[in-house]
């Protein structure tokens, strides 16, 4: 693809959406139409839909808030993380261990699971940040292989290899699975508000200079170790927050869920959906969330093969993430051109 | 954002009135009426009884997969000759690959999307301790489980879970009667797994020689990461101990085997334990090392010269070549998914009502069931507080490369009484 038709460069020479991540053009043409069918949709979902497809649907938003946030670190910060699954067990066990264990209230485990997974990330970003884009990726590698071994190590606490099943929330008024529902919805709703801001924010534009030119945006002051890790933090707050939720909603842990294939899986997400848009998120969380479960309902006996065969076709289909593919369909049909 | 608020109003009342009138899609929930009213039905119908099982037919523990082509030999074999009660039993499996996580889901998906009966059958400890707090959420039966831990039978807070084969201390119970009478003077040494497992035979036998002048003169545990046990099976040895009691799973039991074969200057009286004694274990060490080891079994070995003219026997060959000609006629593991799913049908025969209620009711009240495949005086029987089916076991030696049994069948109930309940999380 050298030329997009219809692009003008003026001034700054635009490039399509996941050839460069950043772009900031609008995707959907009818934003108040399309933002208000979306709220009726997601409040009335648990209404309409049965029991398994709606565990399925509130699956959907805890990924999104987990793509959300490794979207920050891949995205907006144009680094490459494979740790995140293990920030995303850290906010699940420490979710599970928390109800499980202590016997502790379910919403007190979100907070404790969002500043544990912060500190971890800050942790984790000082050191790491410095290293950039291959190095970065090792070192995050090793945190993903650590975890489980690590979980493993100490069944008093996390249950050993068996895992541990978690009482999930209980409801005052509604069916429990459409409280869950309800209650991840309300998460990721902020979570979309906080991303928008952040990325607004002077950090959210440092990052992004960073991005595109680390040179220059050290000489016009800005200290990239420093804004890296705080997207780092944020990043990695948003996983373990995901994890948490993820407990509420599965009831189950065990370390074997939150491995190297996870952080993969994640990564992957953002990329088909669509780096540095937030509605990348959310269709990435669909493609994590959906191709798997297709790839069941198509073939039983070889889910993995016919789930890899489902993602090459959804990159071969939309090369510049699925948010590309919506922007220019969304646009061609309102009549303008990109 | 603005104008996404006027919708979202709209559709918050258009839910609120959903909600009120309790509209929301059941999706296959049946409540029976009449003579058996409220209690749940989902899965069953008049033509047909849809039941799940999970098994691990792939990942590192996929031999056990042999157990669902004995469950599914059994039902189209039910099936081809009109099902139970005319009923047909639709027998659905999934795969966990031996993981705890990907047996819950599968179990979610079983029961809120397949919509079946009934799970049947977990296999594996970790799997079927995580699928159980989701069969009590959600008030399904979890009926006869493939594994033998004790805590399935003893724990009456779970009831919608229920064992099927014996536990690892009715098994210990058994060797600790055959050491009491054959040998009243032996000194024990145990090599076993430091997990639920090997604790939970090991605690079995301690407790039943005690008052008995059976005495446990050393322990040594190994982990399941560990390379190799002969280090433990040496320091056993320096115990002087002349009886061995083995328990260890599959590749550790044939390292001890071995080990235990090569060391001439100790040669204790070797007991393995069940899970271990197959054949897949003992060829690879050689027959010819480890004649005289001493286990404990409950069912019929095919093959057997005992069963040549058994009826229930061959009812199984012929099913097996009509119905699941891959399946390897001789497997234990063959034998046990059709023992289980036999007991599975005899609870359907004695179920009141077409209901998961009723169907907990019989696995919790089977009178002295008999089957085609186990040995004989050994029956199923259950009651409310006890969630053991089979407690009975006869034990073997290895003659040649056969299983010969000797003495009688030991029912660990009658005499040792109840397994004592334990306090689990």
């Amino acid at each position: 693809m050298n030329t997009v038709p219809g692009l003008v460069p003026a001034g700054h020479r635009r490039l399509p959406v996941g050839q460069a991540a950043g772009d900031r053009r609008q995707v959907w043409p009818w934003r108040r139409a399309g933002l208000g069918a979306l709220a009726a949709g997601a409040v009335a979902l648990p209404f309409v839909l049965p029991p398994y497809l709606l565990f399925q649907a509130t699956l959907v938003l805890v990924y999104a808030v987990a793509l959300l946030g490794l979207d920050l670190v891949v995205g907006r910060g144009g680094q490459i993380s494979l740790g995140h699954g293990a920030f995303f067990g850290v906010g699940a066990y420490t979710a599970a261990v928390m109800i499980a264990q202590f016997g502790l209230p379910y919403p007190l485990t979100l907070p404790v699971a969002a500043l544990l997974t912060f500190g971890l990330g800050w942790a984790a970003g000082l050191p790491a940040l410095r290293l950039r884009g291959l190095y970065l990726a090792m070192v995050t590698f090793a945190v993903a292989v650590v975890l489980p071994p690590l979980l493993k190590r100490f069944p008093a606490i996390t249950g050993g290899a068996m895992g541990m099943p978690v009482p999930t929330p209980r409801a005052p008024v509604l069916d429990d699975d459409q409280w869950v529902y309800f209650l991840v919805l309300g998460v990721t709703v902020t979570a979309f508000a906080g991303i928008r801001n952040l990325t607004a924010s002077r950090g959210g534009r440092a990052l992004t200079a960073i991005r595109e030119h680390r040179a220059a945006a050290e000489v016009l002051g800005m200290r990239p170790a420093t804004h890296m890790t705080h997207a780092f933090a944020w990043s990695a707050m948003y996983a373990g927050t995901a994890g948490a939720l993820y407990t509420w909603t599965a009831g189950f842990v065990s370390p074997d869920s939150f491995a190297l294939s996870l952080s993969i899986t994640l990564l992957a997400g953002v990329v088909i959906g669509g780096p540095a848009t937030l509605t990348g998120a959310l269709l990435g969380a669909f493609v994590v969330m959906g191709v798997p479960a297709v790839a069941r309902e198509l073939n039983p006996a070889a889910p993995g093969v016919i789930s890899g065969l489902l993602i090459v076709l959804v990159v071969y289909a939309a090369p510049t993430g699925l948010t590309g593919l919506l922007r220019r369909a969304a646009w061609s049909v309102a009549g303008r051109r990109t | 954002m603005r104008a996404g608020v006027v919708p979202l109003a709209r559709c918050l009342v258009a839910s609120l009135v959903l909600l009120a009138s309790g509209c929301r899609p059941a999706a296959g929930e049946v409540t029976l009426t009449g003579d058996c009213a409220g209690q749940v039905g989902t899965g069953m119908t008049a033509e047909s009884v849809r039941v799940g099982g999970i098994y691990p037919l792939s990942g590192p523990a996929s031999a056990y997969a042999a157990v669902a082509q004995g469950v599914r030999a059994y039902f189209d074999h039910v099936n081809a000759r009109g099902g139970v009660e005319g009923r047909r039993i639709e027998f659905l499996v999934r795969d966990d690959a031996y993981q705890p996580a990907r047996a819950v889901e599968e179990a979610r998906r079983l029961v809120l999307h397949d919509r079946v009966f009934a799970l049947f059958q977990t296999l594996g400890t970790p799997s079927t301790a995580a699928v159980r707090e989701y069969a009590d959420r959600w008030r399904v039966p979890q009926v006869f489980v493939a594994t033998g831990a004790t805590q399935w039978g003893s724990d009456t807070r779970r009831p919608w879970t229920i064992g099927f084969q014996p536990s690892y201390v009715a098994e210990a119970r058994v060797y600790a009667r055959y050491l009491a009478e054959a040998r009243p003077e032996a000194r024990v040494a145990v090599l076993y797994q430091n997990d639920d497992f090997g604790h939970d035979l090991l605690d079995g036998f301690r407790q039943a020689i005690a008052g008995t002048s059976v005495r446990l003169v050393a322990a040594l545990s190994y982990e399941v990461t560990d390379p190799s046990v002969q280090g433990q099976l040496a320091n056993l040895a320096a115990s002087r101990a002349d009886v061995l009691l083995n328990v260890s799973t599959p590749k550790f039991a044939a390292q001890a085997l071995a080990t235990d074969a090569a060391m001439t200057g100790w040669n204790p009286l070797h007991i393995v334990n069940g899970v271990a004694a197959s054949p897949a274990v003992l060829q690879p060490v050689g027959y010819a090392k480890v004649q005289g080891i001493v286990t404990a079994g409950f069912q019929k070995e095919p093959g057997a010269p005992d069963w040549a003219d058994d009826p229930g026997m061959h009812t199984y060959l012929a099913a097996l070549a009509r119905h699941a000609p891959e399946a390897d006629p001789a497997g234990q593991q063959v034998v046990f998914g059709w023992t289980a799913a036999q007991a599975f049908v005899k609870v359907l025969e004695r179920m009141r009502c077409p209901s998961r209620e009723a169907m907990r009711a019989a696995m919790r009240s089977l009178p002295d069931v008999e089957l085609d495949l186990l040995l004989p005086g050994i029956t199923l029987s259950t009651g409310p507080d006890d969630g053991f089916p089979i407690e009975s076991m006869q034990l073997t030696r290895l003659e040649g490369n056969r299983w010969v049994r000797f003495g009688k069948v030991i029912d660990t109930r009658a005499e040792f009484g109840p397994v004592p309940p334990q306090d689990h999380p």
